[in-house]
């Protein structure tokens, strides 16, 4: 009689694994999951497919099999049924670039470009070193380069210019006289802040009514600019000696590296000014010849930079507890906020004019970039709100647990954490700002879509496809810096998400 | 910590002797002073500067010139408006033409970006990915690029009227299915269901539409209209206290909306379709008749609809994935079948998440519409800011009530949004 260990079928050994079904695996089941798993996905994928292929084959056609590559003008891109007229982006390419840049001239915006990346390409790349010498270049060296080489520098320093130096210089040391507990430093920068107010007032009383000494105006001649700018360099020279030593001499000494820091970039600050008087021997370029691309970059870019840390003071601001302070902040966020872009162009080119005291005239772009910038920061002020609301009380309460004072608890505990929260946020902030520099062909500056819009009106190339052509390449343009800024801001956002990810 | 440093307990009531500077009220009213003066110093600056650049430029100020004659010409006016007319009406004229873009827009714009973010959710991967396609493509294009590319790379080369697209005639709802009628042998020749269809043309001047002109016995489809309306209400009304006393449910909705459309539609039938229209027809170069929506207005609304469509698409689709899982489960788990769960569990909830940023859009959009400019849609800007502002130079009064009366838009709108918002918003225990 069989024992019931013999009846029973005992499993001895691991079956071995069964492939899965030929339905489950492959691009026939992909196929049958994704477009197909039921009637009514089915219909959907149908009709889909069918509005591709009404869709796509027009505009291969036309960007690609009708197009017209090259020509000398609008003769070959006129015959019926000729698609694109890329023959038109190839002829003003170089204008689309640089507008009415001098054509002998237009080294110095491949120089600076290059320069730019150089500076950034490194930044960008998390795994390359020296982050600290690249920030120093790409936010010291290259915007004074890049000043000097577009423009050609050799401005001239006013005495109106020279008071507002002077002015600055008199703030920070009496910074300086307020921050540090050293009596002699504070004897000593109570000296300079009292040699720099009286400096200013000179420079105010016999600068009034001058607007420009030196090189443009005749009668004073250029005696007054060269002392402007010695006054200037002495100046730097000596705020930059007094900061390192302030640092060197008394290490570990609380209050010496702010003290030094302030006078470092005092220094910094009148050196970068008297870099911009020295004559390069380069062609002065007038902004209003500036066009196409390289005016959407500068415009972007120096928006991009101001309007960043104004926004993050914004937003401290809103914060404040000082009421005043709060005020201000909001009733500031909200006007730009609550007003379009057009509007603060419109205001920037109209009546900024008349705010200014008779004589006193602005550079265009310029006009235009303060409008940007301004709008900007209080976008990227809200961004950042969110950003410092999300961070718990506790940081605060363990910062001011840890005796940090309202400055360092910003700069080491609470801004890091905020900022990288609302780096999409700021990053998406960029995109609009971007893509709204496309604005300001409307008070005439001729940016890249000024400029492809501009020569639409050139009888050479006038014909009915010319504009679709030239929208497409600026709008292809600007899509690829917008594209890559998002897709930049994704993978930042993926490698600073530390600690709080899901697994 | 040094050993020298605070003594701590010692109790003697009084702070630490040190510098005034380092006493926080102190700081803060000397720095709230100190902004408060420059503030104060700045625009008096700028007010003195003003007023000199007024007086030397010869430039009147005020706003008397709202009363005087504009003389100049408006493309598209939704209220009476000549030459003749006063820029203050002129004005008027312009923020309607803003308010009519920013509506229409939104509510298209609202349509199609619902349709996006439902379609970049979908579990079809084509249309998901035509949908994203659609979205990274039309985001990262600025809104004025697009806003040029239809009206001077599309609507602006269109043909001539006499060439351009012409759609007219007879149309057979029934005419696909034909060939079955055919086969059955039901009918031959035309179904009765064939209407005129009036003349709709695309030319370089406009979309031309008919006008329905309602004739006389109209009123009736109106009445009926009214009293299905007003029966659906108490229907409902029924129909909530019949549930909230037993429990039992009632179709509201589609019997509403039967009601609703049949009943008039009956009355339009019974009482001999009464509803002609006035039909644009080509005479000479143009056409008469019917009304024209003009190149200007069709690329702004186009571009604009598009555009904020796109935002509005990620805002949807980020609210729906904002509502848990679970919420899901939980009202599958209690028996509601999929369309009231999501009409009384998902949707509202993933409403809260979806309702500020798509506030902050249809903003984006009305700021938007000023770029009408660049195609000469006489927008607020356009005319104001525009042509009132070259013919009588009055900069700082005319950009600054330009500005008010968006700033009066976004903050009345905000302020609404914040009441909302606090309705609606978690109450957390």
């Amino acid at each position: 009689m069989a024992t019931a260990a013999e009846l029973a079928y005992v499993q001895r050994e691991e079956e071995p694994i069964l492939p899965a079904p030929r339905s489950e695996i492959g691009a026939f089941a992909w196929f049958r999951q994704n477009l197909f798993s039921s009637v009514g996905n089915s219909i959907v994928t149908i009709i889909a497919i069918l509005f591709l292929a009404w869709v796509i084959p027009p505009i291969v056609r036309w960007a690609f099999v009708d197009a017209v590559w090259t020509g000398p003008d609008r003769e070959v891109c006129l015959p019926e049924g000729v698609g694109a007229c890329w023959a038109y982006v190839n002829a003003k390419f170089a204008q689309f670039i640089y507008g009415r840049y001098p054509i002998d001239e237009r080294w110095r915006v491949n120089l600076t470009g290059i320069l730019f990346v150089a500076g950034i390409v490194p930044m960008a790349i998390p795994s390359i070193p020296f982050k600290r010498l690249n920030a120093i270049f790409l936010l010291g060296v290259f915007p004074v380069a890049a000043v000097v080489l577009l423009t050609g520098g050799h401005f001239d320093i006013s005495f109106d210019w020279l008071f507002g130096l002077l002015v600055v210089a008199a703030l920070l040391s009496g910074l300086v006289v307020a921050m540090t507990t050293d009596v002699r430093e504070r004897g000593l920068a109570g000296i300079v802040t009292l040699l720099a107010i009286a400096a200013a007032v000179v420079a105010f009383a016999y600068g009034d009514g001058r607007d420009t000494v030196g090189y443009f105006a005749g009668d004073v001649g250029r005696g007054g600019l060269v002392n402007a700018r010695l006054v200037i360099l002495v100046a730097g020279s000596a705020a930059l000696i007094a900061g390192l030593v302030a640092i060197l001499r008394t290490p570990g000494e609380p209050g010496a590296g702010r003290v030094g820091a302030l006078w470092i970039g005092a220094g910094v600050l009148e050196l970068v000014f008297f870099a911009l008087t020295i004559d390069f021997g380069l062609r002065p370029v007038e902004t209003q010849l500036w066009g196409g691309l390289l005016v959407t970059l500068v415009v972007a870019i120096i928006g991009m930079v101001t309007s960043l840390p104004l926004g993050i003071l914004l937003a401290l601001g809103r914060r404040s507890k000082m009421p005043v302070v709060r005020f201000l902040s909001v009733v500031f966020i909200e006007f730009w906020r609550g007003v379009p872009l057009i509007t603060v162009l419109f205001m920037a080119s109209v009546m900024l004019p008349v705010f200014l005291p008779p004589g006193v005239t602005f550079d265009k772009l310029l006009r235009a970039l303060i409008g940007v910038a301004l709008f900007t920061s209080a976008y990227i002020a809200e961004v950042v709100r969110g950003g410092l609301q999300a961070i718990p009380r506790g940081q605060y309460e363990a910062a001011a647990a840890m005796g940090l004072k309202f400055g360092p608890m910003m700069r080491l505990v609470v801004l890091p954490q905020a900022l990288k929260i609302v780096i999409p946020g700021i990053v998406n902030s960029f995109i609009s700002l971007f893509k709204d520099t496309s604005l300001v062909l409307i008070v005439g500056i001729l940016d890249l879509l000024g400029t492809v819009q501009q020569g639409f009106n050139d009888a050479n190339w006038t014909s009915s496809k010319t504009p679709a052509t030239g929208y497409v390449f600026a709008a292809v343009v600007f899509w690829m810096f917008c594209f890559g800024m998002s897709r930049y801001s994704i993978y930042t956002e993926n490698r600073l998400n530390t600690g709080h990810r899901r697994r | 910590m040094a050993a020298d440093g605070v003594a701590i307990g010692t109790g003697t009531g009084r702070a630490p002797r040190g510098s005034i500077l380092n006493d926080p009220l102190f700081r803060s009213i000397i720095i709230q002073l100190l902004l408060a003066a420059a503030l104060i110093a700045f625009v008096w600056w700028i007010a003195h500067n003003t007023i000199v650049n007024l007086r030397r430029l010869n430039i009147a100020s005020g706003f008397d010139f709202l009363w005087e004659r504009s003389g100049f010409d408006i493309g598209q006016t939704l209220i009476r408006y000549t030459q003749d007319s006063t820029y203050g009406r002129a004005l008027l004229v312009g923020f309607l033409n803003t308010l009519l873009i920013a509506v229409l827009g939104i509510v298209f714009a609202t349509i199609i970006g619902l349709i996006l973010g439902i379609a970049r959710l979908s579990r079809n991967w084509l249309v998901a990915k035509l949908a994203t396609v659609y979205v990274e493509v039309i985001r990262n294009i600025p809104v004025l690029l697009q806003l040029l590319f239809w009206y001077k790379a599309v609507l602006s080369v269109l043909p001539n009227p006499k060439q351009g697209f012409i759609l007219q005639g007879d149309v057979d709802p029934l005419s696909p299915f034909r060939w079955l009628l055919d086969k059955v042998g039901v009918t031959t020749g035309p179904s009765p269901l064939t209407f005129h269809m009036p003349t709709v043309a695309l030319n370089n001047r406009g979309l031309l539409l008919p006008v329905p002109v309602p004739g006389p016995d109209f009123t009736a489809t109106w009445i009926a209209l009214g009293l299905a309306v007003i029966a659906t209400a108490a229907i409902a009304l029924w129909a909530h206290t019949r549930q909230r006393r037993t429990g039992a449910q009632f179709p509201t909705f589609r019997t509403g909306l039967a009601l609703i459309v049949l009943v008039p539609l009956a009355i339009f039938l019974l009482t001999g379709s009464p509803l002609t229209f006035d039909a644009p027809v080509l005479k000479g170069f143009n056409f008469v008749g019917g009304v024209a929506i003009k190149p200007e207005f069709m690329a702004l609304l186009l571009g604009l609809t598009l555009y904020t469509a796109a935002y509005i698409g990620e805002i949807v689709r980020a609210g729906i994935l904002a509502v848990p899982w679970g919420q899901t489960e939980a009202a599958y788990a209690l028996g509601l079948r999929r369309g009231v769960a999501l009409r009384r569990v998902i949707i509202p909830q993933a409403l809260r998440v979806i309702i500020p940023p798509l506030t902050s859009q249809y903003l984006n959009l009305t700021k938007n519409s000023s770029l009408a400019v660049a195609v000469g849609y006489p927008d607020l800007v356009s005319v104001f800011s525009g042509t009132t502002l070259n013919q009588t130079g009055q900069a700082v009064e005319i950009i600054f009530m330009t500005m008010l009366v968006y700033l009066a838009i976004s903050l009345t709108t905000s302020l609404a949004m914040n009441i909302f918002n606090r309705r609606v918003a978690l109450r957390e225990r």
